[in-house]
């Protein structure tokens, strides 16, 4: 992604913070490799609020993949304080981060993780389906975000039936199907070329201006660019936590 | 509940997708579990028709019947005890009948002398041999256990005078007559001539050895004259009811006893029979092969739930990474669960109900080449095998689905 590929940078809209949506306060995590004891965060603090459009930095080993994996609730810190929307979930039980990663977070992942065999609205409607909404209500659902992403027309094809940009567009429409608090994306444009990269990233800008909450995890100063915060991780620290230039 | 159900109804979605998407490996991992459903299935319908085959075979020799014998059915081991026992004669058939007709409230119905022998029947060109032909009284139709198809059974007037005539099992009568009516015609049975009154409907055989259609019944006096009697007889009793068994054999025990002038506390020099005695015989030796024959067929449905087994744990590799996604978008550890159990229990149910339906056409093709062969094919048969289907693909769907129930969700998402 060498050239800056967002003109908007100039007259980009910056909207207001809202409500704290994560509140985290001394979060360590250690791992355990063989007899090796690793510290891959260190005692991190952040909160992140509504409407925030939010990047987080770091070379790798710096704990980014930690962090990322502890906000999604993917993983449970060793020790600290990890509120959600005002619920701890630093203990809570494999079912019950479940139900909030289904509910509060879209993930979206450089890889896309769609089911291969599935179509893109049987993709779009997964969420859905473990959230226990009826057939036709998350068919209906599922069908207006793959329109919304601008997919409407290829809704019944399959991944490999898709560009990388449309797939990457099918996973964003299943991270903003059940209209969670946060999406967190995971290099969302590492396994895209740089065009398309600039077209998913002008869609991130769309979804933040359109009002939703956005983390995107990367280690380039590009993409980092277009948020309006960034966070940078170092040794499982927080280096920096200031607004994009 | 509710939830459950949704979740089932998602789960049964996703496998049949998945079976669909891996057609080949399904049919071939579901090809175990229908080769273990036949074999255990056809083991199965063997054994209900080999038992039904006994209890028809037991049924001809009347559940209502005892028999007054020398020997008794079981194997003895003091064969000495036995040897020198008097002959059971015909004539011990009058006395017995008034002690029964004496005993108020007696269990027993009558008492029928039987003389039998085996011989060779002719008609013109025409011989059938090993002919079992018995000599006994009018009272025989009070025993028969059998239809008459034809003509009729002597009456008291012929037994009395001895008069050659004689009632033919159906196997004689269509060997001797192919097809003819036998009624009317001169039969030789040991080169005796015997009119032929009367042909028995068809039975069957007995335990397959030995027909009951292969016999010939003449009056005694008839028997005696052309066979003779130094072999002895046997009296056939029956039973008012058969549910008092015991009583009715303790009752018969008594009246032999007085009838033979035996002293108290000397042992009875007859054996009373009944076919029970044959069945508890040959009761454990039955179910020990049914058992045997499970076992061994078993086994192959285990190398079938081996398969399956084997077919989830390489479904949940393979989708190690499907399962850190599903689970990052909010699938709870049950939802994974659930979505391998019932792929591994939807496999075995197909591989089941495939396995029934040709262990359905190999019955009905082996009923129409062997229609003797006594196969059983029950609807208890089928309830059962889906059972063993359903039970077999949770048992061996479990393991590899707890795993992938329980992996984590950040190890699956990283893994290639």
């Amino acid at each position: 992604m060498s050239p800056s590929p967002v003109p908007a940078n100039t007259h980009r809209v910056t909207r207001p913070p809202g409500a704290l949506v994560i509140d985290i306060a001394g979060v360590t995590k250690l791992y355990k490799m063989g007899a090796e004891i690793i510290h891959a965060l260190r005692g991190v603090s952040l909160e992140i609020r509504r409407n925030e459009y939010l990047a987080i930095m770091g070379p790798s080993g710096s704990g980014k993949s930690t962090l990322m994996n502890m906000l999604g609730c993917l993983d449970t810190p060793t020790d600290g304080r990890y509120m959600f929307n005002g619920k701890n979930v630093a203990h809570m039980e494999d079912d019950e981060l479940a139900d909030i990663r289904n509910r509060e977070i879209g993930f979206v992942f450089q890889t896309f993780n769609l089911l291969p065999r599935s179509t893109a609205l049987a993709n779009v409607e997964l969420p859905l389906i473990y959230a226990g909404l009826p057939a036709h209500a998350r068919r209906e659902r599922a069908a207006q975000t793959l329109h919304d992403v601008g997919l409407g027309e290829r809704m019944l094809h399959k991944p490999n039936e898709l560009s990388g940009g449309q797939r990457q567009r099918v996973a964003i429409a299943r991270a903003l199907v059940n209209s969670p608090s946060i999406i967190l994306a995971d290099e969302p444009t590492g396994n895209l070329d740089s065009k398309t990269g600039v077209e998913i990233m002008a869609l991130f800008e769309q979804l933040y201006e359109d009002g939703n909450t956005i983390i995107v995890v990367t280690h380039e100063e590009d993409i980092a660019r277009h948020a309006r915060r960034i966070v940078r991780l170092r040794d499982g620290l927080i280096e920096s936590d200031a607004p994009a230039v | 509940m509710k939830r459950l159900i949704y979740e089932l109804s998602e789960s049964v979605r996703i496998a049949f997708a998945q079976i669909r998407a891996n057609k080949l490996r399904s049919a071939l991992t579901a090809l175990g579990v229908i080769i273990g459903i036949v074999a255990v299935t056809l083991m199965g319908t063997a054994i209900s028709g080999i038992d039904t085959g006994f209890q028809n075979s037991l049924n001809m020799l009347g559940d209502d019947i005892l028999y007054v014998q020398k020997w008794p059915w079981h194997d003895v081991e003091d064969w000495w005890n036995y040897v020198g026992r008097p002959p059971i004669t015909p004539e011990l058939a009058t006395p017995l009948n008034a002690i029964i007709a004496q005993t108020p409230n007696s269990l027993l119905e009558i008492a029928v002398p039987v003389a039998g022998r085996g011989t060779t029947a002719k008609f013109n060109e025409n011989k059938v041999s090993n002919v079992i032909t018995f000599g006994t009284s009018a009272d025989y139709s009070r025993i028969l256990n059998v239809e008459i198809q034809e003509g009729r059974l002597f009456n008291e007037t012929e037994d009395a005078s001895g008069r050659r005539v004689c009632v033919l099992g159906y196997d004689i009568a269509e060997a001797l007559f192919q097809g003819r009516s036998a009624l009317g015609q001169q039969v030789l049975l040991n080169d005796q001539p015997f009119l032929v009154i009367g042909v028995l409907a068809k039975q069957g055989s007995f335990l397959g050895l030995m027909s009951f259609d292969n016999q010939a019944v003449v009056p005694l006096e008839a028997f005696r004259k052309s066979f003779g009697t130094r072999r002895g007889a046997e009296l056939r009793v029956k039973m008012k009811d058969k549910n008092k068994l015991e009583e009715a054999r303790e009752e018969l025990i008594g009246a032999m006893r007085r009838v033979r002038a035996q002293l108290p506390g000397e042992r009875d020099n007859f054996s009373i029979n009944e076919q029970g005695a044959i069945k508890a015989q040959l009761d454990p030796i039955k179910s020990a092969i049914a058992m045997a024959g499970l076992f061994i067929t078993g086994l192959s449905l285990f190398v079938g739930a081996i398969g399956i087994m084997n077919i989830t744990f390489v479904s949940v590799k393979e989708r190690t990474k499907e399962i850190g996604t599903r689970k990052a978008l909010g699938a709870r550890r049950r939802t994974i669960l659930l979505q391998f159990l019932v792929e591994a229990v939807s496999i075995c149910l197909i591989g089941g109900v495939v396995g029934l339906l040709l262990t359905y056409g190999m019955v009905l093709g082996v009923g129409a080449a062997f229609p003797s062969f006594p196969a059983d094919f029950s609807i208890g048969l089928v309830f059962l095998s889906v059972a063993v289907s359903v039970v077999v693909g949770i048992v061996s769907g479990f393991a590899p689905a707890w795993g992938a129930s329980r992996l984590d969700p950040v190890v699956a998402l990283r893994y290639e």
